[in-house]
């Protein structure tokens, strides 16, 4: 299953973003296309912590958020450039995650989720109180475009290019990441931290590459997101955000590349499918993350595929004298 | 083998899935599509229910009438949930994919902010629903934009106008950490010098906060001798509570935010004697038989009510003005875009339940301080005090 | 003397509103000590305390009766999400029971939000609104009563825990299940009453400050959010501990609004988690990892 080093999959991935590009000519279908590949990098990373380190965030929006208001803030008041603004993202949001990390990963059970709860949180309250400095509950406007050598991406269709690369390359590298003895390894024993002790696999110390890798991703979503709408607000970072993206990645499959953007895709598009029945948003949220981790806890795909093979070996059973 | 297979089905009911919600505008033919965007869901759905409630009824009215000139009106509401993200997808999807003449609301100042900056740039016009000023100022730059609420600005100059008159001299302002709280709290900031009004304290609390008696307790320390809160939804009720809990003998003076029948049904004992600008629907059955406002109010409560079985809130006149205001200048000015907005920009006199509009180049909003009443609860109801 | 008295008033709000972390924290403690589950639903068992027992009243204007009806609901609700969310997951990882409870939280909230709609709503207090003076501070008989409820039910649980034989059968099953099995204790029992009596101490606590806080379908999200951090700041193996926990953390947001800044009062409990993960992982006064 070695998905970075078998091009075919690489190159379906780009004909397929060129093939839905070429034959859309709507702004709305570009704009939802590039909210879900934002989407995706945002799971992608939560993904491999869930599925390989055997950890969960529950306050992923809080790097998103220091993301997209690195950029906001330094582009939008300081007249910074946006390419390093994002760069400047992704140095805080990596930083945090190794403060975090560090400590909570050494500890055993559930720490680094309690640690991200709290943290997810108060970065929300931060972005909300810190007028002077975030605009506060109304917002920070007037956040600039981004620029490819003087042709600004102010358009939903010239950005989904960028956006689309952005995932085809994180969901390359962080195929590469976890494609190692230590990660396959890490798969398997996630659940059992003796056994990979025992296998004398630094198992702490991948897992905390993994954290930083997922907060990385989250910023860099953090940051093209405040890009797109030029606009951000604080109350699209908070914890029913976090938990929208656990959704995600519980929904794609845990330790599934490909999974991320099937988790993304489809509640992404959910809400918009559901125009009537909008009050159940919050309703079939939480029951996705029920049911999938009680029936299907390897994703809707595999779950169901698995079924699948299961009925088939109960019928092939049946037949045996 | 499988992963590629498993990737071409995802690609495919991707694009299913997208084109699904309804390919392309449909049969158009007749009507007139007017789109809305509400918070319906989420926190401030106190906001877009109302809002959405009130649009429909007003189009139900017109269509049963057989519609403006011939044309029925079709409405495409969407609901942001409150959420800037979803706002500017529903806008989008209401300009690209339902090919909307106009569009009402959203509720929020935040989504408001997100929304505008692509219907300007598509020259749809586009009427709030939100308080700030900053929606319809610089006007300037907001040629496509309107807006039915009144501003934080006016209801501001009404309190300090009214503080005056009392001798008032010295407040504490308690606001909420929200886009409408903080535009409060930039308003009452600014103006207090001009009015000869010190702000001795400024104390926030969260929407969704269920105890300021700390706040109140600091404020209580200072020599103010007016509390006044800017919020909506129940956390000013809440304050309203804490401070009659507290024992403090301090006069409340709420936001427009607060003029509705549930602060009275939260605040409970709490609310006598708290006094807050209004429209004049919270008090219309005392207005004088020649004020303007009292039969549209009339007609909008009565109406309101018959048909949602639910009290009339000002939040839902504000989407009632808004698409009474824009069947006025579709009548005008049919489907061009460009002359709707001139319509809109020269509605004059327009008796509304938010108030009487007068529009022009400079004032998208097109309502004074003189759109607010100043009311107090008395014995569990709304009096009219100036 | 004037300046002590909103140093007074601080420290009787943040008392009271301690209480309620305090209540919440041990519905946290009590299926921890019996499974090692953290319960990301509890604060939702709140929530529907409230709003059962505000639908109740409202049919049948008697205090008494919303109370017992809506704890009795509660439980009831407690029982069948431990029976058809947990109990076919088995002895599932604890991120796979994070994600669980999480989910049957928001779940809960979803279907609290179809039933009671967006609104607030009121529920009269059990014993009048004028408040009772202490000094230059004012308290509520409201909160005198949810002051009541955490000292009556700390000492009973603890007395629970430690001197009847269905007490320290649970907590048997927490450190040992199949040791517990062994020895004859009806483990899937236990469990069964753990969730119980933790959606019944939710929902009473619930029904006890909705005179205080208004009953609203998301009213669990951040009172869930806050119990947990106090069960963590006082140790989730000690019952003792939440109540630490929860009294410190009111007692610090109280301060912190009145002495400092109100905007970010409500950091305040995750900061204080984030620093007693870090310093000290298991608590002010657990024992137990």
């Amino acid at each position: 299953m070695n998905f970075a080093r078998s091009w075919n999959r690489w190159v379906l991935f780009a004909l397929v973003a060129l093939a839905i590009a070429a034959g859309l000519d709507n702004e709305y279908y570009f704009t939802l296309l590039n909210f879900i590949g934002i989407h995706t990098l945002l799971v992608v990373g939560l993904n491999l912590l869930l599925g390989y380190a055997g950890q969960i965030s529950l306050g992923h929006a809080a790097f998103f958020g220091l993301g997209a208001y690195t950029s906001g803030i330094l582009t939008a008041t300081c007249g910074v450039n946006p390419w390093l603004a994002l760069l400047a993202g992704l140095v805080l949001s990596g930083s945090a995650a190794f403060l975090i990390g560090v400590p909570a990963l050494k500890l055993r059970g559930y720490y680094l989720a309690m640690a991200t709860l709290g943290f997810g949180i108060i970065v929300s309250i931060i972005l909300n109180e810190a007028q002077p400095l975030t605009g506060g509950p109304s917002g920070l406007p007037g956040i600039p475009p981004l620029t490819l050598a003087g042709f600004p991406l102010n358009t939903a269709r010239r950005l989904y290019p960028l956006i689309w690369l952005a995932v085809g390359v994180i969901l390359a590298l962080s195929a590469n990441l976890v494609d190692s003895r230590t990660g396959r390894a890490l798969r398997a024993l996630h659940d059992s931290e003796a056994a990979a002790a025992s296998l004398g696999v630094d198992t702490a110390r991948l897992k905390l590459k993994i954290f930083i890798w997922s907060a990385l991703c989250a910023s860099l979503a953090g940051s093209l997101y405040a890009h797109s709408l030029n606009f951000i607000a604080p109350a699209s970072f908070g914890f029913m955000f976090s938990i929208k993206l656990v959704a995600m990645v519980v929904l794609g499959g845990m330790a599934s590349i490909w999974g991320s953007l099937l988790g993304a895709g489809v509640l992404t598009l959910l809400p918009e499918v559901l125009t009537v029945f909008h009050d159940f948003e919050v309703v079939i949220f939480g029951a996705i993350l029920m049911v999938v981790m009680i029936f299907l806890p390897r994703g809707l795909v595999r779950g169901l595929l698995d079924l699948r093979e299961f009925r088939r070996y109960k019928r092939k059973e049946s037949y045996i004298p | 083998m499988r992963t590629k297979t498993w990737l071409v089905g995802w690609a495919l009911a991707m694009a299913g899935l997208i084109l699904a919600p309804g390919c392309g505008p449909g049969s158009k033919s007749k009507s007139y599509i007017i789109g809305g965007i509400f918070s319906i869901t989420g926190p401030q759905s106190y906001l877009g229910e109302p809002e959405r409630n009130s649009m429909e009824m007003v189009a139900e009215e017109i269509n049963a009438k057989g519609g403006l000139n011939g044309h029925p009106l079709k409405l495409v509401i969407y609901d942001d949930e409150g959420d800037v993200t979803k706002a500017r997808l529903d806008a989008e999807k209401l300009l690209q994919k339902d090919q909307a003449l106009a569009i009402i609301g959203p509720s929020l100042t935040p989504t408001s902010m997100t929304v505008l900056e692509i219907t300007q740039k598509a020259k749809v016009p586009l009427i709030s629903c939100a308080a700030a000023a900053s929606i319809t100022s610089p006007a300037q730059e907001r040629a496509w934009v309107f807006k039915t609420a009144q501003t934080d600005q006016m209801a501001v100059s009404r309190i300090y106008q009214y503080c005056q008159k009392q001798g008032i001299a010295r407040v504490a302002i308690l606001t909420m950490s929200t886009g409408f709280g903080v535009a409060g709290k930039e308003q009452l900031l600014s103006q207090a010098a001009k009015y000869g009004i010190e702000v001795l304290a400024q104390e926030v609390f969260g929407e969704k906060d269920t105890d300021m008696s700390p706040q109140l307790t600091k404020i209580r320390g200072t020599a103010a001798q007016a509390v006044i809160c800017w919020g909506t939804g129940p956390a000013p009720a809440l304050v309203a509570k804490n401070l009659k809990q507290l024992g403090l003998t301090l006069p409340l003076i709420q936001s427009h935010g607060a003029a509705s029948k549930k602060f009275i049904e939260l605040a409970g004992e709490g609310g006598e004697g708290v006094i807050m600008p209004a429209g004049k629907l919270a008090i219309y059955q005392q207005l004088p038989d020649s004020d303007p406002q009292k039969a549209v109010c009339k007609e909008y409560a009565e109406k309101y009510r018959a048909r949602f079985k639910a009290p009339e809130s000002s939040f839902g006149g504000y989407a009632y003005d808004a698409q009474r205001m824009l069947d006025q200048a579709l009548e005008k000015a049919g489907r061009d875009q460009a002359k709707i907005r001139e319509a809109l920009e020269g509605t004059k006199n327009f008796a509304g339940v938010s108030g009487v509009f007068n529009m022009s180049p400079e004032d998208h909003n097109g309502l004074a301080a003189a759109a607010f009443v100043m009311v107090k609860i008395e014995k569990g109801e709304f009096t009219l005090i100036d | 003397m004037p300046i002590l008295a909103p140093l007074l008033q601080y420290f009787i709000s943040g008392l009271t509103n301690g209480a309620i972390y305090a209540l919440i924290a041990l519905g946290f403690g009590i299926i921890f000590n019996t499974t090692t589950i953290i319960n990301f639903a509890q604060g939702e068992f709140v929530m529907l305390g409230a709003m059962c027992a505000i639908s109740i009243y409202h049919l049948a204007p008697s205090l008494p009766l919303a109370f017992l009806g809506g704890v009795i609901i509660v439980s009831l609700v407690g029982l069948a999400f431990e029976r058809l969310a947990l109990r076919p997951v088995g002895e599932a990882s604890p991120l796979t029971l994070i994600i669980i409870t999480v989910g049957a939280g928001v779940f809960l909230k979803g279907v609290a939000m179809l039933l009671w709609g967006k609104e607030s709503y009121t529920l009269p207090p059990f014993s009048g609104e004028a408040p009772l003076h202490l000094g230059p501070a004012t308290i509520l008989p409201q909160n005198l009563w949810v002051l009541g409820l955490m000292l009556a039910l700390v000492l009973a649980l603890e007395a629970f825990f430690r001197l009847t034989l269905t007490g320290k059968a649970m907590r048997a099953c927490a450190y040992n299940p199949r040791a517990a099995r062994l020895v004859g204790i009806a483990a899937s029992r236990m469990v069964q009453l753990s969730f119980a009596l933790s959606a019944l101490l939710g929902a009473g606590a619930g029904i006890l400050i909705a005179p205080l806080t208004l009953g609203v379908y998301d009213m669990g999200t951040m009172l869930g959010l806050k119990g947990f951090a106090a069960a963590i700041i006082g140790g989730l193996g000690s019952l003792l501990g939440g109540v630490l926990g929860g009294l410190l953390l009111g007692l610090a947001e109280s301060f912190t609004s009145g002495l400092i800044s109100s905007g970010y009062r409500d950091a305040v409990a995750f900061l204080l988690l984030l620093v007693v993960l870090f310093l000290r992982p298991r608590g002010l006064l657990g024992g137990r990892q």
